[in-house]
């Protein structure tokens, strides 16, 4: 990572954090689906980056959420889930090539990056949501929470990467 | 000792990640526990004065409808009064020396959520405001909640819209009560249950805060009877109740405090204690 990097990942960070807090948890289409932008930064983190220090800073962006929201650690666990998993899942999204470290995500094929996004934001979902709602009699809202909240989280991911990726060219 | 060193570099991710997330379920769990003093919470200084000043931008967009709600009951209470002024018999009755039971305070709501399953409001009064845990919170329109926090100058409530919450509630018209849950469905629709089977329930029916409990006072609105069924013992019924509360829209509240709360409490733990 170079010093440009660190600045963009910063940056990235509390503009999230804000942005969910203030902006996004305030949706509720339907009464509950919210979209959770903010792991976005974990999604762009570099791929090359400290994996440690992405579980770390991944543990606090998720706390800064749970701190917003009276959550207690839903998000911060969440977080630190798919922080720890990422790996597993960009060897398998975007195969070999990464493990050459010559993948660029804004660079990758359409359908290994929606695998990458999806994979990610419906472990985060199913994780956090099942700690929040942390009752087996409402499995069903577990799923649909999950369900609905994650297409509105990935597309508004996608969405959030194709403006600033043609920015960037 | 140096393969133990080893182990620690090699996992050193997993361990990581172990120890956060471990962290964060003994939060998430924290939570759960009602009173327990809680370590992550919105009403402290920073999260409490960002909220304060988004609502200081957000408050202008709904100045009309807080204005209309203020105006009802304003309306309600004149009536009341005018009532009160006609039909008393101490007109000269000086109140000021009548022992009050319970006192007000207001607050205005800086963070809403009812979108979760556990969902918490901020007021922006705290302790300095003399905010203390477990005062009932109500809008002009009925029951909002309890406070479960409070920082130096903002407060958490546990909504009603909580499946934590118990709130003990009554059906107006026989006297007959039950308490109050929530099962995360609908934002404007509550339960009530242990409600006896030979409760007269009719729809449309009002349901108010029965007296039972040091939070709130008796007869607090909380909603109309929208439908009923007897449950699987058939002992008890059933009841799901619209609120008269718009649980999205809240700005400004009240805060009830009970006075004799603390020596009911004290006199309730001291029989307790005896047996």
């Amino acid at each position: 990572m170079n010093n440009n990097d660190i600045l963009l990942n910063i940056v990235r960070f509390i503009v999230l954090v804000f942005l969910q807090v203030l902006v996004l948890n305030n949706i509720n289409v339907a009464g509950y689906i919210n979209p959770y932008l903010y792991i976005f930064f974990i999604i762009m983190y570099p791929f090359d980056g400290n994996k440690s220090l992405l579980i770390f800073l991944s543990f606090l962006l998720g706390l800064c959420i749970d701190i917003f929201e009276d959550s207690g650690g839903v998000h911060a666990a969440a977080c630190a889930f798919i922080a720890y998993v990422r790996p597993f899942v960009l060897k398998y999204s975007f195969g070999v090539s990464y493990e050459y470290n010559s993948v660029k995500i804004k660079k990758a094929d359409p359908m290994e990056r929606i695998t990458y996004i999806s994979s990610l934001v419906f472990m985060h979902h199913f994780v956090m949501f099942s700690l929040e709602i942390f009752s087996i009699r409402h499995v069903q809202l577990l799923f649909s929470s999950t369900l609905f909240s994650g297409i509105f989280s990935i597309l508004l991911i996608i969405c959030t990467m194709v403006l600033f990726n043609k920015k960037a060219a | 000792m140096q393969q133990i060193i080893f182990f620690f570099i090699r996992n050193r991710n997993f361990l990581l990640f172990a120890v956060l997330f471990t962290i964060s379920v003994g939060l998430t769990i924290q939570t759960h526990n009602y009173h327990n003093n809680k370590f992550i919470s919105s009403a402290n200084y920073v999260t409490g004065g960002i909220y304060s000043f988004r609502n200081s931008i957000t408050d202008y967009f709904s100045l009309g409808r807080v204005n209309e709600q203020l105006l009802q009951e304003n309306l309600m209470l004149r009536k009341k009064l005018e009532q009160f002024q006609e039909t008393t018999v101490f007109e000269k009755l000086d109140t000021t020396f009548l022992p009050a039971k319970f006192t007000y305070f207001t607050a205005r709501v800086i963070n809403n959520n009812y979108s979760k399953t556990k969902n918490q409001l901020t007021l922006d009064k705290g302790k300095k405001d003399s905010i203390k845990i477990d005062l009932g919170v109500i809008s002009s329109k009925g029951i909002v909640g309890i406070v479960s926090d409070v920082s130096e100058n903002y407060s958490t409530v546990q909504s009603i819209l909580n499946t934590k919450s118990r709130i003990n509630a009554k059906h107006k018209n026989s006297g007959h009560f039950g308490s109050l849950k929530w099962n995360t469905e609908d934002p404007n629709i509550v339960q009530l249950v242990d409600i006896p089977r030979l409760a007269p329930l009719a729809k449309g029916d009002t349901i108010v805060t029965g007296g039972r409990s040091t939070i709130f006072p008796e007869g607090i609105l909380i909603g109309t009877i929208r439908d009923f069924q007897l449950d699987s013992d058939n002992n008890y019924y059933f009841v799901n109740i619209d609120l008269f509360n718009d649980m999205t829209g809240l700005e400004h509240v009240y805060l009830i405090e009970n006075y004799d709360a603390k020596e009911i409490l004290e006199l309730e733990k001291g029989v307790e204690d005896e047996q």
